[in-house]
């Protein structure tokens, strides 16, 4: 329970005082209200980042004391091809994780928005796939992806394509995630572009109808212009949630084969609890979050330059 | 002629709507229903060249051998713990928070919860990891609850900002009038106001955390394992074939399905407010 409010502020006994009490004391009253979870928001995630600098410029690996070797976790960083490579797989992963549930999601928020019968149970079984455990949607992937007997390859070849090695080659394993990654999560784009879509006003649906405007000039003219920055918005969040994509990559791949779906994240998770790095990994850890809030703010000036 | 051609438009517009929404929903449809497939059918079928699409006839026999051959009860005892306490403590202090940062027009303790949502579960651990280990709690299940907060704290605090925010301050002001303590005013006025928010954060805030599996699979030791760490570890290894697998991930995300099925209104609404996923 939170410390009682009441033996911190004054409880005011009279109407006008009690006025004069609240506007004066406004902005402090409501501390004790905000303080235990300021407390554990400290504990659990401020500690962690404090910690991670100090760790990165440290020479550390579990088992062994640390000892103070300056930048030379980022240095080394900066030199090492297998990071190098990761970040330009991360931003390939994506960008394609980006780009497809972007518009995939718009279109299915066209579609979901329209009435029809069934509409609600139409779009629970649509956002199913971005509820469902990411692990164990994995694992059913992955045998579904199996190039010898999975059902994946039945279907290409029943309609008469040929087979796929889908995440057992270097070629397709980035590819079959990210279509993975958009089953997963265009659903949480079309719920935040259907959102906008509620929210518009009708009147020049009405004069376009009867301008005669046929519906691709309406979606294009009228409902994208107005949407855009509910798409901006999904946008950003796609970016940040896949840049930060690990538990499906990890479970079906490992980052393999080879190294051919290492991501940024599934390097460092190897870094430190593979290999038990944890100055190098910790010097991943703070470049990965520099280069995360970086993209944010980019995009987030973005949107603001296209609302302002 | 007009009026026909109208007609045999806004038809044929039906016919595309019908067929764009079951494009769309047809992956997610075919998946699950691939799942409990997978699940139903004995080990000649799930492996047969043909693939068997429907179960003839379906067995349970699958789901037996998982809680025959694995320790499911303990994991699952070890998920509902973790989830449900992660998620208890997130409302407790969590609720309050949001109220709080909604009076003040706290932008900046928002900002920090915002910032919380964009950090990768990953960077949070290593830290973590070596702090439970120097006060000894590896290996047992206060570590994993106490970092899931990372995943409910920001969760519902951001729910609650937006219910608080949504609520006519009038009432608790009429109470504050009154006499009452802003305690009183929170306790006895707005929390009952805001009580479908605090379902919306608790469902959201349950299902983040019951779905993780970064934090467990460094965390937890061999006695508590959570289930998507359990399903991952024990049975892929323990297990090749593909009947029981499936079993074990039907049965592991099964409470999230329902929950999404049944409290459907309130999970949209919070996404949509929010764009909040944990993690």
């Amino acid at each position: 329970m939170p410390a009682d409010p009441a033996t911190t502020t004054v409880a005011p006994t009279t109407a006008a005082a009690g006025q004069l009490a609240r506007t004066h004391n406004y902005a402090r009253s409501y501390w004790p209200f905000i303080a235990p979870a300021a407390l554990v928001v400290l504990a659990v995630i401020l500690f962690p980042w404090g910690f991670t600098l100090v760790m990165s410029v440290m020479d550390w690996k579990v088992g062994q004391s640390p000892s103070w070797v300056g930048l030379a976790n980022y240095t080394k960083l900066f030199g090492d091809e297998r990071f190098q490579l990761s970040v330009v797989r991360t931003a390939y992963f994506t960008a394609a994780s980006v780009i497809a549930p972007v518009i995939l999601g718009v279109a299915a928020a066209v579609c979901f928005h329209r009435n029809f019968p069934l509409r609600g149970l139409a779009r629970t079984i649509f956002i199913l796939p971005m509820m469902a455990t990411p692990v164990a949607v994995a694992l059913v992937w992955t045998m579904m992806f199996l190039p010898q007997g999975g059902v994946m390859n039945y279907l290409l070849t029943s309609v008469g394509l040929p087979p796929s090695q889908w995440i057992y080659h270097p070629g397709t394993v980035i590819p079959t995630l990210v279509a993975i990654e958009t089953w997963q999560w265009t659903p949480l784009v079309m719920l935040i572009v259907l959102g906008g879509l509620a929210s518009l006003p009708t009147d020049p649906y009405e004069a376009a109808i009867l301008d005669g405007a046929n519906p691709w000039q309406v979606f294009r003219h009228i409902t994208l212009p107005l949407v855009w920055p509910f798409i901006v918005v999904a946008s950003v969040i796609r970016t940040i949630d896949a840049l930060k994509a690990f538990d499906i990559i990890y479970v079906m791949t490992l980052g393999g084969p080879g190294t051919a779906s290492e991501t940024i994240n599934v390097l460092l998770y190897q870094t430190a609890f593979a290999y038990y790095d944890i100055g190098y990994g910790s010097a991943m850890v703070v470049v990965f979050f520099v280069i995360i809030l970086l993209v944010s703010m980019v995009l987030l000036h973005v949107r603001q330059k296209e609302i302002g | 002629m007009m009026e026909r051609n109208y007609r045999l438009r806004r038809i044929l517009g039906r016919i595309g709507l019908y067929l764009s929404v079951f494009a769309l929903i047809s992956p997610a449809l075919f998946f699950f229903l691939w799942m409990l497939s997978l699940s139903l059918k004995t080990e000649v079928d799930n492996m047969a060249f043909e693939p068997v699409f429907i179960p003839n006839p379906p067995t349970l026999a699958n789901f037996i051998d998982v809680f025959a051959k694995n320790d499911f009860l303990t994991y699952t005892f070890n998920s509902i713990v973790v989830s449900f306490g992660a998620t208890f403590l997130a409302l407790l202090i969590g609720v309050p928070a949001g109220y709080g940062i909604a009076k003040m027009k706290a932008t900046r303790a928002a900002m920090l919860i915002l910032i919380a949502r964009i950090t990768p579960g990953l960077s949070y651990l290593i830290p973590l990891y070596l702090m439970f280990q120097w006060l000894g709690l590896v290996g047992t299940l206060t570590p994993l609850v106490i970092t899931h907060l990372v995943i409910t704290v920001p969760i519902v605090v951001w729910v609650m900002i937006g219910f608080f925010e949504g609520l006519p301050g009038e009432l608790e002001e009429a109470a504050l009038v009154d006499g009452a303590t802003i305690w009183q005013a929170f306790r006895y006025v707005a929390m009952p106001l805001a009580r479908p928010g605090i379902t919306v954060a608790m469902i959201l805030a349950f299902i983040f955390s019951w779905n993780n599996f970064i934090f467990g699979v460094v965390l937890a030791g061999r006695e508590t394992r959570t289930l998507p760490v359990a399903v991952y570890n024990v049975l892929t290894f323990e297990q090749v074939s593909w009947g029981p697998l499936a079993a074990a991930a039907l049965m592991v995300t099964l409470p999230v399905l329902l929950l999404t099925l049944l409290m459907q209104k309130e999970i949209v609404a919070g996404l949509t407010a929010g764009g909040v996923k944990g993690g």
